[in-house]
């Protein structure tokens, strides 16, 4: 199989994915009881009502998690096509991959003395 | 379009088809031997957990419908078509009713990639692990869609938790996923198989294989990380608003991923299909590979089933205070010694071709330098300890100097 064909492999299971749960949904949607009432739809909250809006602002750590995680993340793409070349690499490559992977340990150990990882 | 058009295409376009929709239509037929596999799977699956869960609980479990109570899956299946279906009035009704649709598609979509055998498989892309990297981080994306759209402060708080830990252990994940990719010099799933023709990559690196197997029973939310479904905190977590089959859905994606990363981790560290007598039958070799798959996933259902649940706030210390350092410091290690020993010319520089006694002297020194690091870390585990059981102890005298004071 050629290029193109693997991806139009790839392309036409993401097409087919979402269908194999829809099916047995859309099957339940024709045979479940409808029977809706306010009390029912509402939001679910133990038995009292929900004060308030839902989508507000949360609390800062999620976003500390979250720039420590993009940073790791991108920088570890970088590091998959290092590892593919490995095998063929000279000293010289190694050791740039070293110094990339150095880089993002400080990254680690900057945000490990600042706090950012406690959860607060 | 020649070299485009094989086997049962070539036989429609022969038979006068159109070349085009012969092409579409073998291409649908791949589509759908191959996610046969997990969707039969998933069905068998979800007894398998509940009787293991009995078993491990001193239950019996599902035992009336059917011999063993195999039929179960289908009588709930059954019971789950007639459930009233509720969706919130104030919920995203789009992303409401597609996230338990994102969430299936993304497990089923990595069996894209796993090879069955050596001659079955989907495709053999070129960066099948990126692939499933890529496509795991898409289940993230339907809890937090489901957490969103639902529009209920348990579902949202549920969904930031379950979010920050997925995310979290995501980085692990990948350093230890980087290993078997360094090792083979390739990407594809196929390659990587084949390369421990002469050793699995578990006995070169066991501590990657270590890091793997923890983060992905983070990935999939089982415990000790079981955050995903917090009942006696946040009543379910994400998924409190869902009922009848969407509800079903998340659960089917839940069990499914579990026996997914079984299967990944036997092809990343156990060899695949490797085992006596492979290369007589495909079939031999399918049943090595699900033979590995299922004994992985059946210790990650002892797992889920023997510890109780982590804080989040040790769940997430335990991942950026020890699991990411450990497996970048893993990293470094087993690279710089695997680099040592191909300038020596000890280590072979391809393992695809390398046999068993070409890689012996490799495989020796990296499982040493692993012990040695096992060693060095349940050293400081055994410090880290001490230090908290003595702290405990300080701390129950001073607890009972209060009591005792109250009571004065």
């Amino acid at each position: 199989m050629n290029v193109l064909n693997e991806w139009a492999f790839v392309g036409l299971f993401a097409l087919m994915a979402p269908v194999f749960p829809a099916l047995p949904i859309v099957i339940a949607w024709l045979f479940r009881p409808r029977k809706p009432n306010a009390l029912k739809s509402s939001t679910y909250e133990c038995g009292v009502e929900t004060i308030g809006d839902t989508w507000v602002q949360f609390r800062v750590q999620y976003y500390i998690y979250g720039l420590i995680f993009l940073v790791f993340d991108v920088e570890m793409v970088f590091l998959f096509p290092w590892a593919v070349a490995y095998n063929e690499l000279n000293l010289f490559g190694f050791v740039a991959g070293f110094l990339f992977i150095f880089l993002l340990t400080d990254a680690l150990f900057y945000a490990w003395k600042k706090n950012a990882l406690d959860w607060k | 379009m020649d070299e485009l058009c094989t086997g049962l295409c070539k036989l429609m376009v022969e038979s006068g088809a159109d070349a085009g929709l012969a092409q579409f239509v073998s291409l649908l037929v791949g589509v759908l031997l191959v996610s046969g596999v997990p969707l039969l799977t998933v069905i068998i699956l979800i007894w398998v957990e509940r009787k293991v869960a009995a078993r491990i609980q001193d239950r019996i479990g599902p035992n009336r419908v059917g011999p063993l109570g195999l039929m179960q899956t289908f009588a709930d299946l059954l019971k789950l078509l007639g459930k009233e279906d509720i969706t919130p009035t104030s919920a995203d009704r789009v992303l409401y009713n597609a996230a338990p649709l994102v969430s299936f598609a993304s497990v089923v979509l990595i069996w894209v990639v796993v090879p069955f055998t050596p001659f079955h498989f989907g495709v053999d892309l070129e960066i099948g692990a990126l692939y499933f990297v890529a496509i795991a981080s898409l289940g993230t994306l339907a809890i937090m869609t489901a957490g969103w759209a639902s529009n209920n402060k348990y579902a949202l708080l549920g969904a930031f938790r379950v979010v920050a830990l997925l995310v979290s252990y995501e980085v692990p994940l990948v350093f230890a996923l980087l290993v078997p990719v360094m090792l083979a010099g390739s990407m594809s799933m196929l390659d990587i198989v084949n390369a421990q023709t002469g050793m699995w990559f578990v006995v070169l690196s066991p501590l990657a294989f270590a890091i793997f197997y923890i983060s992905s029973q983070a990935e999939t939310g089982r415990a000790p990380f079981d955050l995903i479904e917090a009942e006696s905190e946040l009543v379910a977590g994400f998924n409190i608003e869902y009922s009848g089959m969407k509800f079903g859905m998340f659960f089917a994606a839940e069990f499914l991923h579990v026996f997914t990363n079984g299967i990944l981790m036997a092809l990343l560290f156990f060899g695949g299909w490797m085992g006596p007598l492979y290369y007589e039958s495909p079939l031999i070799a399918f049943g090595w590979l699900g033979l590995k798959g299922a004994i992985i996933y059946l210790t990650t259902l002892w797992l889920r089933n023997t510890v109780p649940r982590l804080r989040i706030d040790q769940i997430m210390a335990f991942n950026w205070k020890f699991l990411v350092p450990l497996s970048i410091a893993n990293l470094i290690l087993l690279s710089a010694a695997l680099k040592i020993m191909q300038e020596l010319g000890i280590a072979p520089r391809d393992m695809l071709s390398a046999s068993f006694v070409e890689v012996l002297p490799t495989t020796v020194i990296m499982l040493l330098i692993n012990l040695v690091m096992v060693a060095y870390l349940l050293g400081i585990l055994r410090k880290r300890g001490q230090e908290a059981r003595r702290e405990s102890v300080t701390n129950q005298g001073a607890l009972a100097q209060v009591a005792s004071g109250a009571g004065d």
